[in-house]
């Protein structure tokens, strides 16, 4: 499988993103910088990964998501080319209108650093086919903009139509109704807070992400 | 030409910011705050003869998330 991952000035988990890639599709990932207007060709996979594009200015993810190279990414995304967004690439897909809602200040205003159980709610996506529904899976969060909130009619359609992929067990950070991570409505496009990046080999502490990578490996290639 | 944007939470979404601010207020012993909303004030130097349509564009593209917020523009004419 042909990846990408994208890098913004202030992105700090590209490197993790591109060791788990590697990992699970035995191929590197191409390192694409945010002022790139075109992704390699015949990219099969896109990450945008955490950290804090721009600083956090004006609002976490909203200057990465006008940067060139999402022009390409949504052009990628709206061929059908997968997309996952983890924790800071969440909130670009979000800004960059490729997912509905927002995320915002954690509801305690403390940023949260920890492994978080969370339910698999969704088991039939390119990225959840290796995860069973209802299942628990431990991944770590680490952010402080990961309350994810939109109006009720958008959360009842994401329920309705299966799209929330993720559910935190416990609470996190006041995201409307514990949601960690939601699909858009073509099932292409992933975004969540939880870093699966993190949990790909024992010495992480867990193993949990690792099929996250090796499903999508098996369901796009 | 200057204006300015002030970009404010919508009503009814959640701003923890301006409850953690509220509950200091009280906590300083102010005892007359019935709510605190915080947002943002953008100042945009602008080239004369910039129309609204194109500050309301800059608002709706970046300036602010509609999903979550409102803006409103104000502009000083003799800035």
């Amino acid at each position: 499988m042909k990846s990408a991952v994208i890098v913004f000035p202030g992105s700090n988990c590209d490197r993790d993103l591109a060791v788990a890639l590697e990992l699970a599709t035995g191929r590197k990932p191409a390192m694409v910088w945010h002022r790139e207007t075109e992704l390699p060709e015949g990219t099969e996979f896109i990450g945008v990964p955490g950290g804090f594009s721009y600083g956090d200015y004006l609002r976490s993810g909203a200057m990465a998501a006008r940067s060139p190279v999402m022009r390409a990414v949504a052009d990628a995304a709206g061929r059908g080319v997968p997309v996952i967004g983890i924790c800071n690439g969440f909130q670009v897909l979000t800004e960059a209108g490729l997912l509905p809602g927002a995320l915002m200040r954690n509801a305690a205003l403390s940023f949260v650093c920890r492994d978080v159980p969370l339910r698999v709610e969704n088991s039939q996506s390119l990225f959840t086919a290796a995860y069973e529904v209802g299942e628990r899976i431990v991944f770590p969060v680490a952010h402080h903009d990961g309350n994810y909130q939109a109006d009720e009619a958008t959360l009842d359609r994401l329920e309705g139509e299966g799209r929330v992929a993720f559910r935190y067990l416990d609470e996190v950070n006041g995201s409307a109704r514990g949601i960690a991570g939601i699909l858009n409505d073509t099932g292409n496009v992933l975004g969540l807070m939880p870093h699966p990046e993190r949990v790909v080999e024992p010495a992480h502490g867990g193993t949990d992400g690792r099929r996250l990578f090796e499903g999508l490996l098996e369901t796009v290639a | 030409m200057k204006a300015r944007v002030f970009v404010t939470l919508k009503n009814g979404v959640l701003d923890p910011q301006g409850k953690a601010i509220h509950h200091a207020l009280e906590g300083l012993g102010f005892r007359g705050v019935n709510d605190v909303r915080a947002g943002k004030l953008i100042e945009l130097d602008l080239a004369d003869g910039t129309g609204d349509a194109e500050i309301e564009d800059m608002c709706r593209k970046l300036l602010a998330n509609t999903v979550i917020e409102n803006f409103r523009i104000e502009r000083l004419e003799n800035a």
